[in-house]
């Protein structure tokens, strides 16, 4: 599964155990306004954690918090490279 | 960081003894604005709570004394109708003579010498408890307003602002900063989202903000979050991470960052202002007002602004030992001249500055019928500090495939139906088998 999709797939059954009704996922889309709240949000890197095996809010004390969804899935498949980069030098 | 000692005994007495360099009138209308008689008379439509007491109303607006009136005839037992030209001296007498024991008004600049009117109020603040119901927690005054001192913003330009709800302690401290300094503070309303806050706060040019980490950092994530442009960022509830306190310095380079020790039960222990987690080590032992001293592990704190006593079933619980210092429950760590916070030595979790004990989330777990046992612990989030994460334990392994998924949705399903949000398990992990400490309770580590 791509990081993009994880990160939808995961944002729908979010919303879904909340029983709240997402609007259209576009990339412009402001991530607190995805239907889920901090709490939402914080849940969902936990669950990505689970899913890819990686979080990358943790891996630096530098981060700029995402404000939109497309900022969010970039800093993933950003973090999702540079891994595959660093594993590929380890080897 | 020594407090002189404070002589008022109440926000009234503070208000009337340490006037507004602007005049009364200033504060009226800046900081009691939204607080109208009608407000008041319509908080006490339900309770009948003025039933049998002798009211003396003093309005300025003849609208609201009518509304009064209409109001408190039949409920009270006398009503004394001040007229707008009474001069406030005649008032003493008149509360005496009248056996006044209430005054409905909107001012707040009465000279009353009455004793019956004078007594050291009681704040009773809930926390959170270990079964779920909440913990009551006896403040004054005098210990509320201990950490305000003279580190206190005066002046009609400071313009505060809270993410906070003013009903929890972090909150207050922020009104009663902005009442006693005579600012103005900008509040959220019920259920207004983060982003239309922040509008607001830009707007009305707010100086000084604070917050838990979390609620900081939703309020980066947001795209209004340069709406504002504070002088003063204060976090406190929630250990600071290096991540929030630089994301903030890079966001809002012209503010003062710090981030303070305090909770319900404490008071506000200390703060820190030198952009670095932690605190430094040579506040430790260190001579002051506030004494802090580690033992055993933990964090603790003698203070004015420590909590007086528990109320309620708590009662008979201390809050401070022998030498009146009070047990945070947070476990720090020393590394070199720093120390660190690691997290809570109850287990308790912290989730963006709201706590949940983990028994309560394992009870609602455990009410499912195929689950044997449950752990609860805290795990560490970027987001909100830490989150609720449950292992879980099955009385028969799940059949391969399918079932454990369904029994995760029912699971999360109990939760949803008996607890609040945040005490919901963010992951829930099947285990064969949990390990037990000395006595047979769990073992909860992070």
């Amino acid at each position: 599964m791509s990081v993009r999709a994880a990160v939808i797939s995961q944002i729908e059954q979010i919303a879904d155990e909340d029983r709240k009704s997402l609007p259209p996922l576009t990339d412009d889309l402001a991530l607190l306004d995805s239907g889920l709240d901090s709490l939402g949000v914080a849940i969902l890197v936990a669950r990505l954690e689970e899913v890819l095996g990686f979080d990358p809010f943790t891996e630096s004390d530098d981060v700029a918090y995402p404000v939109t969804l497309g900022d969010f899935i970039r800093f993933y498949e950003h973090a999702s490279e540079s891994r595959t980069v660093d594993s590929g030098l380890a080897h | 960081m020594s407090t002189p000692p404070n002589p008022a005994r109440s926000i009234r007495d503070w208000l009337t003894s340490r006037p507004a360099a602007a005049g009364p009138e200033r504060f009226l209308r800046g900081a009691t604005a939204d607080v109208s008689l009608t407000r008041l008379i319509d908080s006490m439509r339900d309770g009948a709570r003025l039933a049998g007491r002798s009211v003396l109303v003093v309005a300025r607006d003849q609208l609201d004394a009518a509304l009064a009136l209409i109001e408190l005839d039949g409920t009270a037992r006398r009503l004394i109708l001040a007229t707008p030209d009474l001069p406030s001296e005649h008032l003493p007498a008149l509360v005496a003579d009248a056996d006044v024991d209430t005054i409905v008004s909107e001012r707040h600049d009465f000279p009353i010498s009455d004793s019956r009117f004078l007594m050291p109020t009681e704040w009773v603040l809930l926390t959170s408890g270990t079964s779920g119901a909440p913990k009551m927690v006896v403040h004054t005054f005098a210990s509320l307003t201990a950490p305000i001192g003279h580190s206190l913003a005066q002046g009609a330009d400071v313009v505060w602002g809270t993410f906070y709800d003013i009903r929890r302690y972090g909150g207050l401290q922020i009104l009663l900063r902005a009442v006693l300094g005579h600012g103005s503070l900008v509040l959220s309303g019920a259920g207004e989202p983060v982003g239309d806050y922040l509008a607001r706060l830009g707007a009305h040019g707010a100086t000084h903000i604070s917050g838990t980490p979390s609620h900081w950092r939703r309020a980066l994530m947001s795209p209004n979050a340069r709406a504002i442009a504070p002088r003063y960022i204060r976090l406190s509830g929630e250990i600071a991470d290096q991540g929030i306190l630089n994301a903030l310095r890079s966001f809002y380079p012209g503010a003062v960052i710090s981030h303070a020790f305090a909770s319900t039960e404490a008071g506000v222990g200390f703060e820190v202002s030198d952009g670095l987690e932690g605190f430094p080590a040579s506040m430790v032992d260190a001579a002051g007002d506030v004494p802090i001293r580690v033992d055993d592990g933990s964090l603790r704190i003698r203070s004015a602004g420590n909590a007086v006593r528990y109320l309620g079933g708590e009662q008979q619980a201390r809050l401070a030992d022998a030498d009146g210092f009070v047990d945070t429950g947070d476990i720090v760590e020393r590394r070199g001249d720093r120390y660190y916070f690691l997290g809570r030595r109850s287990g308790l979790i912290n989730v963006g500055g709201l706590k949940v004990y983990p028994e309560e989330v394992e009870a609602a777990i455990n009410r499912h019928p195929a689950v044997r046992m449950s752990m609860v612990r805290s795990a560490r989030s970027a987001l909100t500090g830490s989150l609720v994460a449950a292992e879980v334990v099955l009385k028969k392994e799940p059949a391969a495939g399918g079932r454990s998924v369904d029994f995760k949705r029912e699971i999360l399903q109990i939760c949803h139906d008996s607890l609040a949000p945040h005490k919901i398990p963010a992951t829930i992990r099947f285990v064969p088998s949990l390990e037990m400490a000395a006595a047979g309770k769990l073992a909860r580590h992070a």
